[in-house]
């Protein structure tokens, strides 16, 4: 009874007229041999042979071939009268810049400039233990959390930097308490964390740390020799005391409390493979292999030119490879400066890493509380200042309020300037969507914020690495195509692909 | 053995329409007869005349043994051609024609609410075809299936053609099993594409049902071929945004594929299109054909066999649960499917349509095996099909 009786079409019905579609935003760049790679602003991508990008840009393609199904559904290009893929691209393009939403969520405090290592790169131009007057009073403290407090960010992280900040250990006590005590009417979600070398930390130190869940973020360069080279204590062997107080902190606050950073001086890159190795042995589950910033001490003692950002790119490679090695042998290590990148490859999800944001999370994203009250978008702005040029400082809390440090014109034209859609050189730039802006960094070496794309070392480590990654994921070993992609989604890989992402 | 939904019998009495009633083997005094129909095998044994929805039996009964009951204004099905399939707990239809349809099995994990017919859709594999019918016609029906329903089922399902034409009265059902079964999952199968609107999709969500879940099929990552599968210029752009709608106020969703000679070649390239654009959903569910319907009809066009596509089902499923999208696979025999997917194959069939084959009964892993479709016995299963040796892993 009452059949719906239609005749059923074919899918030439359905099909668009060949030629009839029309280009969503894209960049290209040429690959090695006969490819093109197109990204397009979520930073989805495709290898296109390139006689077939070719015929792609000419409208030649016809929609029953693979590429133009594969251009289409990850959002190349748009054909009939739909609105569902512009829909579906506002929606993943919002999540991508969804890290703005909270605006400023991490906060340092630099209780002190005091500190007992005389690390080369130090960017703190730090003071030695003995001189009281640089840390912060309590006074600058209060004010700095009431601006913590004015960030609308439902997420907050609390960073204590110095020198060493365990030398004002007082201070980060009350610091502490100070803001939980304003967060039982705030009710935010508050983490800290405590950035030390570890030589000071004491039983009684663990007993707060643990109490009020603080993680503990820590410095190791590489094995012994090259860590004391690069962060020398005078009195002591800063790697044996380090590591001696890693198992002590492991063991009061757990595993998964501590982490820990390295740096790469121009010593450190002979010994990719070591560092890595020594990361493993120390029972990390992460690396975080970063170069130097130019700033600081790192600048007077030529650091920062020591080495060219192909020679770090060289030494990433390396001690990825090893990473990988790493993981092979049955041991989950992941490198996280990969793993931002791939987040930004694989998923249509943002990253919280300041460093590597459109605009650049300097004062959106993270601030700095001087121990002198002032206040600076990011630890580059203050280590210029530390050298003289106080061009970024936001303000001071004792003399500025909130609306005048961060709705300022400081603040402002450095963000406007760290936008890498509008960035010379950057808006052309495939990797665009994966890749940020350091504008303090240009501004130290090329002399203005947007700096120069041509000259830049920031560029030059971003695009060899990035383009690496690529590589990796495209490799014929099932391993490593595996293995990298479950970094970005932050989980171990349950099945096995037989194919590339692509 | 499949079950029986139906029994044919004489009607005495008269019904204007038909009535629902709970299946009541024995009368007692704290049940509302009212909302029962007495299943009895000896009628004239009974002490009273009880004012029950309607009375069932196998008996052939006489005038004279009906009469009461008929001046009581109390409907007799009676010379039934079957009633062992009938529990108390059942919930039944009783036609104008003498025809019992079981409508709800009280000991059953699989009921499902036929809502409507009518259909927004065409698929080609559609399994059960649309009709051109009023899609609001049977609500009140519905409404009170839910009300007699005693026991509240682990889950409930709505289905059709396309629950969605119901419109508002969709909404009311929905909220009727929120007050009265809120401990029930309901799982509603709907194409979604109604959900464009997203006032519909806000108000469904405004409901709050505690326990929700809408099954929403997906068939490709390109408009085109799921618009031929669904014979429905359109309906990608319209699923995908209401898949959005849905989304924006957090409606549970799990996405339906099933798989077949269309379908089959661009998995992997959909689940990675799902955790690009769809990364909220709960879960992704990887069908295999049921030879029924529309499916029938355009079988040797659709037909594939799983083992052929078995490739491009252990890439798609690698692709989305190593991103962290849930998978679950049914409908697959355990043996033309890639071991490494065995943990996520569900035993499923609706208990009242799957069988296996004989070769299966030496089979280690026959009592994991959702088995096969009736109409897949008829019809068409894998040429496959082995039974697997040895101890399970």
């Amino acid at each position: 009874m009452n059949p719906l009786r239609r005749p059923f079409r074919e899918l030439d019905a359905f099909l668009p007229q060949p030629g009839d579609y029309r280009f969503l935003p894209f960049r290209f760049m040429r690959w090695s041999g006969e490819e093109t790679l197109v990204v397009n602003d979520v930073g989805q991508f495709l290898f296109l042979p390139t006689t077939v990008f070719q015929e792609f840009l000419e409208r030649r393609l016809a929609p029953t071939t693979a590429e133009y199904l594969n251009l289409r559904a990850k959002h190349f290009l748009w054909d009939g009268a739909s609105v569902a893929p512009l829909e579906l691209l506002a929606t993943q393009y919002r999540t991508k810049k969804s890290f703005l939403d909270g605006f400023t969520a991490l906060h340092i405090f630099v209780v002190t400039l005091r500190c007992d290592h005389t690390c080369r790169y130090c960017q703190v131009s730090r003071v030695s233990e003995n001189r009281q007057r640089f840390d912060m009073s309590p006074a600058t403290a209060s004010r700095a959390v009431d601006l913590v407090f004015r960030s609308p960010a439902p997420s907050l992280k609390v960073e204590f930097q110095g020198g060493e900040p365990l030398l004002a250990f007082d201070s980060i006590r009350s610091i502490v308490e100070h803001v939980e005590q304003r967060n039982r009417l705030e009710q935010r979600q508050v983490q800290f964390v405590v950035a030390t070398n570890l030589s000071r930390i004491t039983d009684e130190m663990l007993e707060f740390f643990g109490e009020h869940q603080v993680l503990i973020s820590t410095s190791i360069d590489g094995p012994q020799e090259l860590h004391n080279a690069n962060r020398p204590n005078p009195e002591r062997n800063s790697h044996q005391v380090t590591v001696a107080n890693l198992r002590r902190v492991r063991e009061a606050l757990g595993q998964d409390r501590v982490s820990a950073l390295m740096t790469t001086t121009s010593r450190s890159l002979a010994y990719p493979r070591e560092i890595v190795r020594e990361y493993a042995e120390l029972g990390f589950d992460a690396i975080f292999v970063r170069s130097v910033s130019p700033y600081g001490f790192a600048a007077k003692t030529g650091e920062a030119y020591s080495y060219q950002a192909a020679e770090f790119v060289e030494f990433y490679k390396t001690a990825l490879d090893e990473v990988i090695g790493v993981n092979r042998d049955g041991h989950a290590l992941v490198e996280v400066y990969a793993q931002i990148l791939l987040r930004k490859m694989l998923t249509p999800f943002p990253t919280g890493y300041v460093d590597l944001q459109s605009p650049a999370g300097t004062g959106i994203g993270a601030v700095v509380y001087n121990y002198d009250g002032d206040v600076y978008a990011s630890d580059e702005s203050r280590m210029l200042a530390e050298m003289g040029d106080k061009a970024f400082r936001l303000g001071n809390v004792h003399e500025h309020d909130y609306e005048e440090i961060f709705g300022g014109e400081v603040l402002h034209a450095l963000v406007s300037g760290s936008v890498l859609e509008t960035t010379p050189g950057c808006s052309d730039c495939a990797f665009l969507p994966y890749c940020g802006s350091d504008p303090i960094r240009n501004y130290a070496t090329q002399g203005d914020v947007v700096g120069h794309r041509a000259t830049s070392g920031f560029c030059v480590q971003h695009m060899g690495i990035i383009r690496h990654l690529f590589d990796l994921l495209r490799s014929q070993d099932p391993f490593v195509r595996d293995l990298l992609p479950s970094w970005a989604f932050g989980r171990e890989p349950v099945l096995r692909r037989a194919t590339p992402i692509q | 053995m499949s079950i029986k939904l139906h029994a044919r019998g004489v009607l005495a009495g008269t019904l204007t329409r038909p009535i629902l009633g709970r299946i009541l083997a024995t009368p007692s005094a704290d049940l509302d007869p009212a909302d029962h129909v007495w299943l009895t095998s000896d009628l004239a044994a009974a002490s009273g005349v009880g004012a029950f929805g309607a009375i069932a039996t196998t008996e052939r009964l006489t005038s004279e043994a009906l009469e009461p009951w008929l001046r009581a204004g109390v409907p007799v099905v009676h010379s039934l051609d079957a009633a062992d399939h009938l529990a108390p707990g059942d919930i039944v239809r009783l036609n104008e024609f003498g025809r019992l349809s079981t409508l709800y099995r009280g000991g059953s994990e699989h009921n499902s609410i036929l809502l409507t017919e009518a259909c927004n859709s065409y698929c080609l594999m559609c399994s059960q075809p649309p009709r051109l019918v009023e899609p609001r016609a049977l609500v009140a029906e519905h409404l009170r299936l839910i009300e007699l329903i005693d026991v509240p089922p682990a889950t409930l399902g709505f289905t059709g053609g396309e629950p969605t034409l119901l419109g508002s009265d969709l909404l009311r059902l929905i909220r009727r099993c929120s007050e009265r079964l809120p401990e029930t999952k309901l799982h509603i199968l709907t194409n979604g594409r109604l959900f464009y609107y997203e006032s519909l999709a806000h108000d469904l969500a405004a409901i709050n049902h505690p326990n929700l879940v809408l099954g929403i099929p997906l068939y490709s990552d390109v408009d085109f071929e799921h618009d031929f599968v669904v014979q429905a210029s359109g309906a990608f752009d319209q699923t995908l945004i209401g898949l959005h709608n849905l989304g924006r106020w957090q409606v549970p969703i799990e996405l339906r594929v099933v798989i077949h000679r269309l379908t089959y070649a661009r998995l992997p390239q959909l689940a990675d299109f799902i955790c690009r654009n769809l990364p909220f959903v709960e879960q992704v569910s990887l069908m295999g054909l049921e030879p029924m319907g529309f499916a029938a009809g355009h079988l040797e066009r659709l037909w594939m066999d799983p083992h052929d596509y078995r490739a491009e089902l252990l890439e798609a499923t690698a692709v989305l649960v190593n991103f962290g999208v849930g998978v679950a696979i049914f409908n697959h025999q355990l043996c033309v499917t890639p071991r490494e997917l065995w943990p996520f194959c569900v035993k499923s069939i609706s208990d009242w349509k799957n069988e296996y084959l004989p070769l299966c009964d030496g089979c280690a892993v026959r009592t994991d095996c959702g088995g096969f479709f009736s109409s897949s016995l008829r019809r068409r299963h894998s040429a496959r099909i082995a039974p697997i040796v040895g101890p399970p892993q």
